[in-house]
């Protein structure tokens, strides 16, 4: 219930619309709750036989004609304002929704993404909105629009004749006390229904990106059947929410025509014994007529309740996430520092996980390089992710320049930090755009400048659109090593006095590895920076090598001292950095083969 | 080969999303024929109960002026009582056939739906990788579910649509046998109404496509943020693609409110043409029942009769959209499954007997696409057991040797061969032969569900002992234990809780446990840290035992320690060999070995 008050909430931003949508209908139910009475008197009129004279009728019918057709513009007219404001309010709290949603989701922490998938999130933007949108409409508006016709209906019913009127109105508690009981039962059945529409679309997702290890199995058959076992259970729960629904509203139209056909006799009888005229009893019978459309949206909007409820609370998941790394109150900008990066006595664990880092100290003075090392799961990555805050540390502090990091804005400690990373995540916008995605004010000298230190330049002028080149058409695939100078070039452009960097480089030529050490070796002059280390040449640079093992801090030095140590490093260096160089270089073999003859 | 970028386009293809055919389309409703027909018996007894459903409701005005004129006119009080009972026995069989129909009819829907879906992700299974390579994820996504599901909401309509026409048949014949002259004086304003509409229906049409359109826009943007979002905070682009996002939210919402408009639009038409109706039956009613030509009781069913009529022509056009719009998605899922996957087992293939592994290219010509071979006549013999290393440039054909091999890609019959123990591969049914083959890519694709369920992809009989062997095998038995759950460890989608390089080795623990007899390295450790590459290395050396293995690889402690090198450049083999006899030859392994210590800059301790 809670969600349906807040999803009205909604509705209520927009107060002006709403309270026009309500008398538009409020005018629409007069002007058409008005109507059986007319017809009943033209009935009656008729029936008395009330003079007519060569084929025209007494004036009497022609102004029960007159009124009835002037209602009708009337309603005609309310009925579309009471509809259309009713489409557009609705359409204002799905345009609010959305933008408060696709705020609230990118400004959630990490943490919250690594719990949910990309493609539950997009149902939620997609068939949650569409659904609570629906209730707006349907349960909001003309839900008071049913509610109105049957009070009233019920009212002129017992005005007129009230044993005839009692009667008339005994299926409406029927339908209301039937209703409730149906709607929760429908909301949890919708509720399992999403899920399993869920399961379903990851599993088609992951089957189409994976289609290559499917092929490489011959595992289709096994697909399939994870596929049809998905899909089976969709179809039972939707059987299942439909037979409720079906079972439900062939009963409510039962006893809506058990009330007419009480009306016919009950007031049958009463025309017979006199206390009725016929044409009253023709209003008895419009009345209830006049009903019968409601009766049958009743399953509609239980419909639109039961779904908007459980849309909404999957909605308000995502709206009420809280962030575990907030900013203070009082956060402060973040001026742009020297660089003297400390972790003090840091520890990290994920949330409701094990321990990732256990009392961290690392000092780093403005422009020095620490390379980082050890195996996966050691803590790196969670070490750097520290930094701009992607998490929070449980225990200890990080200081920049002396001030905890946890005392600025977000965004003033992020414009301070650059990221290079393996992974690299491009936009379906163009080149340039993607490279100055961290500044968007760059002028292209700027954005030129930052893609030649990061080695593209040379690529791009190649590109019949060069800077405009569009990523993500097919005709302009970037393979792993232009995506990483991309990174490399947004970093270069945000200039900021820290960075973290991941230096490993994806399978690629000799020559496109020189250039991707040549971009890092530019990016890294000059800041403080945190490198995830797999090379040679990255340790021989750093200043401070530090070698994680499950979160501790196991040695400290330069590459000669722990050399000389003895110890873990040495054997790291033994295993990977050293062997890691001997790689069969794919140098230009027809240039070497020349160089032979 | 389709890199697939981080981004996901709202592809130029988007535009043929939205094509709007007719709300009939004669093919589409020829195709779900078949699907449909074995729920015939449900569809039979669901068009009677519709039949009696829709006759039961006709029948409420009839049995009203029958009641009044009669019997409470004439004052029969008793006979009254007689046409209650009557009528409520029709509220009784309108109430059962109301639920059988729907119950019937919606069982009928889902079972055809549910065939399709299986049919249709069937169909897209047997498709070739190239077809894969062609074609995006969300596409296929938008095909299988998004377009199965508007055919759902199709079955919803047909059968609502279906009561609607028969509703309005009904009324039609029951209002002319009630008295013909004002029956067609009455239903004078229907024509006016349907010339309403059908102009209504043009402009009606351009506002809807419009809002679709728009709202693919939206849900991209959402997809792509949502995709990107760790860039997106890293670099504080929040607030400026909040204002992106807004625009393109705001440009749908208006065209949703144009579109509003023009649906609301029809209604006040729709109530005051009823309102015409009906005063035309009262003004011509009252002078028939002064001639006593009409009787009371049939004019009040007359006005219920009108009041009623609109109703169903109302509904019908509300769902002509969405009956265009499935009729679109019908046809672009019988456009699907009418495509023959190019690649398919010929008839008379046989099994593959349990292989050895002795492997034969014999002069192998390949191509991608039309006129670009990539391979150039590859002749090659490998006996089984013997680990095999690939070396070569980027482009010379590595990936492509052995894609052709695991039968992603077809050799032209006269384009030479491969042989498996002897037998041409062409020859015999694709999964006999890759069952027995395991192939472990660069990109460690895992699927949601447990560790377990990952390691023992595909071979679900496989024992957890035999997974557990092949975890230990490459290193991973340790940190799966420090997992929370271990092997029964949810994957999430990011694969957050574990690292790259932990899960490519649960990839080498899935190849593991399919106990191949042929195993295809392809650049599997590209990917990884060199720290976990260690571990797999040392895994390696037993893996490679008692299997053929081709290794892509550059890393030269795997080359050295093949039993064979084959040189590739240009799509075609250049040397072969093993390390020393290569070094010996001082042909191009040689220059290359060479070339890479003389550039090597390790310090010596």
């Amino acid at each position: 219930m809670n969600h349906i008050l807040r999803i009205i909430g909604y509705a209520f931003r927009h107060k002006a619309r709403l309270v026009w949508a309500y008398l538009c209908t409020a005018g629409a139910v007069a002007a058409y709750v008005v109507l059986p009475r007319y017809f009943g008197e033209a009935i009656d009129l008729i029936a008395d036989n009330v003079g007519t004279v060569a084929g025209i009728p007494a004036r009497e019918i022609l102004i029960s004609i007159g009124i009835i057709l002037g209602l009708s513009v009337i309603r005609g007219a309310l009925s579309y304002g009471q509809n259309y404001l009713a489409e557009s309010l609705s359409q204002f709290v799905s345009y609010d929704l959305r933008n408060d949603f696709y705020d609230r989701v990118q400004h959630q922490s990490f943490a919250f993404h690594d719990r949910h998938h990309t493609g539950n999130l997009m149902s939620r933007a997609i068939t949650d909105v569409e659904n609570i949108r629906m209730f707006i409409n349907m349960g909001l508006v003309r839900a008071p629009y049913f509610i109105a016709l049957f009070i009233i209906v019920a009212v002129i019913l017992m005005n007129m004749n009230w044993k005839l009127g009692l009667i008339a109105s005994c299926f409406m508690p029927v339908v209301a006390f039937y209703t409730s009981h149906v709607r929760l039962k429908m909301r949890n059945l919708w509720l399992i229904a999403q899920e399993k529409m869920a399961e379903l679309s990851i599993t088609l997702q992951e089957n189409f990106s994976g289609m290559r290890v499917v092929k490489a199995f011959a595992s289709e058959d096994h697909e399939e059947a994870k596929f049809d076992v998905r899909s089976k259970d969709v179809a039972d729960i939707f059987i299942e929410a439909e037979q409720l629904r079906a079972s439900s509203m062939s009963f409510m139209l039962f006893t809506f025509l058990a009330a007419m056909g009480l009306i016919l006799y009950f007031g049958g009888r009463e025309v017979i014994n006199g206390g009725l005229t016929p044409g009253e009893l023709a209003q008895f019978v419009f009345y209830l007529q006049i009903l019968a459309l409601p009766v049958r949206m009743c399953g509609w909007v239980v419909n639109a309740y039961a779904r908007a409820a459980s849309a909404g609370e999957r909605m308000f998941e995502i709206l009420d996430a809280e962030s575990p790394v907030t900013e203070k109150v009082e956060a402060q900008m973040m001026s742009r520092r020297k660089g003297h990066v400390v972790f003090k006595d840091v520890s990290f664990s994920y949330e409701g996980g094990n321990q990732v880092l256990d009392n961290v100290n690392i000092e780093a003075k403005p422009g020095e390089i620490i390379a980082l090392l050890g195996g996966p799961g050691s803590g790196k990555s969670s070490l750097v992710n520290l930094l701009p805050r992607f998490y929070d540390v449980t225990e200890g502090s990080i200081t920049i320049d002396g001030d905890d990091i946890r005392d600025f804005t977000l965004k003033s400690l992020r414009e301070n930090i650059g990221m290079v990373q393996q992974d690299v995540f491009l936009f379906t916008t163009s080149l340039k755009e993607n490279i100055a995605y961290g500044k968007e004010l760059a002028d292209i000298e700027e954005i030129e400048r930052a893609a030649k230190i990061a080695q593209m330049d040379e690529f791009i002028d190649s590109l019949d659109d060069g800077y405009d080149t569009h990523v993500g058409e097919r005709g302009s695939t970037l393979s792993g090593g232009q995506r990483q100078r991309m990174s490399i070039a947004r970093a270069v452009l945000l200039d900021p006095p820290v960075l973290i960097l991941d230096d490993s480089t994806s399978s690629v030529d000799a020559q496109t590895e020189d250039q991707i050490k040549q971009a890092m070796t530019s990016v890294m002059k000059g800041r403080t920076t945190f490198v995830i280390a797999n090379r040679l040449s990255t340790v021989h640079s750093a200043d401070s090598i530090i070698v994680l093992d499950r979160g501790k801090i196991v040695e400290r030095g330069t590459h000669t001292e722990l050399l000389a140590f003895n110890g873990k490093y040495r054997e790291i260096y033994e295993l990977q950095l050293r062997p890691q160089e001997e790689v069969m270089r794919e140098i230009e073999i027809s240039s070497m083969a020349k160089a032979e003859a | 080969m389709n890199l697939g970028l981080g981004g996901h386009s709202a592809s130029r293809g988007q535009a043929d999303e939205e094509v709007f055919g007719s709300a009939y389309d004669q093919r589409v409703i020829l195709r779900l024929l078949p699907y449909v027909k074995p729920f015939m018996k449900l569809v039979i007894i669901s068009g009677i109960s519709m039949l009696l459903f829709t006759f039961t409701l006709v029948a409420v005005p009839w049995i009203i002026a029958w009641g009044i004129d009669d019997f409470i006119i004439p004052g029969d009080i008793d006979g009254l009582l007689w046409v209650f009972v009557l009528f409520l026995g029709v509220a009784l069989l309108n109430w059962a056939t109301n639920y059988v129909q729907q119950s019937a009819m919606q069982r009928v829907g889902q079972g055809v739906l549910w065939r399709l879906r299986r049919d249709l992700f069937g169909h897209v299974q047997k498709q070739s990788m190239k077809y894969f390579d062609n074609t995006e994820v969300g596409r296929l996504m938008s095909r299988v579910q998004g377009d199965v599901g508007q055919l759902q909401e199709f079955a919803a309509l047909v059968v609502m649509s279906l009561g609607e026409l028969l509703s309005l048949v009904g009324i039609i014949i029951a209002l002319l046998i009630l008295d013909v002259q004002l029956a067609l004086i009455s239903m004078v304003v229907v024509p006016i109404l349907v010339s309403i509409m059908l102009v209504w229906q043009k402009y009606a049409k351009r506002s809807f496509i419009a809002v679709r359109i728009r709202i693919s826009i939206v849900n991209a943007a959402f997809n792509e943020n949502i995709s990107g979002v760790r860039v997106v905070q890293s670099l504080n682009r929040q607030p400026r693609n909040l204002e992106i996002f807004d625009d393109k939210n705001i440009s749908h919402r208006e065209a949703n409110l144009t579109a509003g408009r023009f649906a609301s639009g029809l209604l006040p038409g729709v109530d005051i043409l009823t309102a015409v109706g009906i005063a035309l039956a009262i003004y011509f009613g009252a002078s028939m029942v002064a001639d006593s030509s009409l009787e009371v009781g049939v004019l009040v069913a007359f006005i219920m009769y009108i009041q009623r009529f609109f109703d169903p022509i109302r509904n019908l056009t509300q769902q002509y959209t969405q009956l265009q719009r499935s009729m679109a998605s019908g046809s672009r899922i019988f456009d699907l499954m009418d495509r023959d996957p190019d690649m398919v087992d010929s008839q008379d293939a046989d099994e593959m007997e349990a292989l050895k592994g002795h492997i034969e290219f014999k002069d192998v010509r390949f191509s991608y696409v039309e006129g670009e071979e990539v391979l150039k006549g590859i002749n090659l013999k490998i006996d089984a057991g013997e680990t095999v290393a690939i070396v070569g440039p980027t482009g010379a054909g590595k990936t492509s040797l052995v894609s052709v091999l695991s039968r992603f890609y077809e050799v032209e019959r006269d384009k030479g061969a491969i042989l498996v123990d002897g037998t041409d591969i062409r020859n015999v049914k694709r999964r006999s032969l890759v069952r027995q083959m395991s192939t472990v890519l660069q990109d460690p694709f895992l699927f949601s569900g447990s560790v377990r369920e990952n390691i023992k992809y595909n071979h679900r009989e496989a024992s957890e002992e035999q997974m557990i062997v092949a975890s230990k095998a490459v290193g991973s038995h340790d940190f799966i234990l420090e997992l929370e759950d271990g092997y029964d460890t949810f994957l999430s989608e990011r694969g957050t809780n574990l690292s790259l390089g932990q899960r490519q080795l649960l990839s080498f623990a899935r190849a593991i446990v399919a106990d191949p007899r042929i195993l295809i390295l392809d650049e599997a450790t590209a990917n990884i840290d060199s720290h976990t590459e260690i571990l797999i290395q040392n895994a390696l050396r037993n893996l490679l035992q008692d299997r053929t293995a081709l290794v892509i690889a550059h890393r030269l402690s795997t080359i050295r320690g093949a039993d064979k090198i084959v040189v590739l450049q240009d799509g075609q083999i250049i040397e072969v060999g093993k390390h020393e006899e290569l070094m010996e030859k001082g042909g191009l392994y040689s220059h290359l070995y060479d070339m890479n210590f003389a550039a090597m800059d390790a310090p010596v301790n």
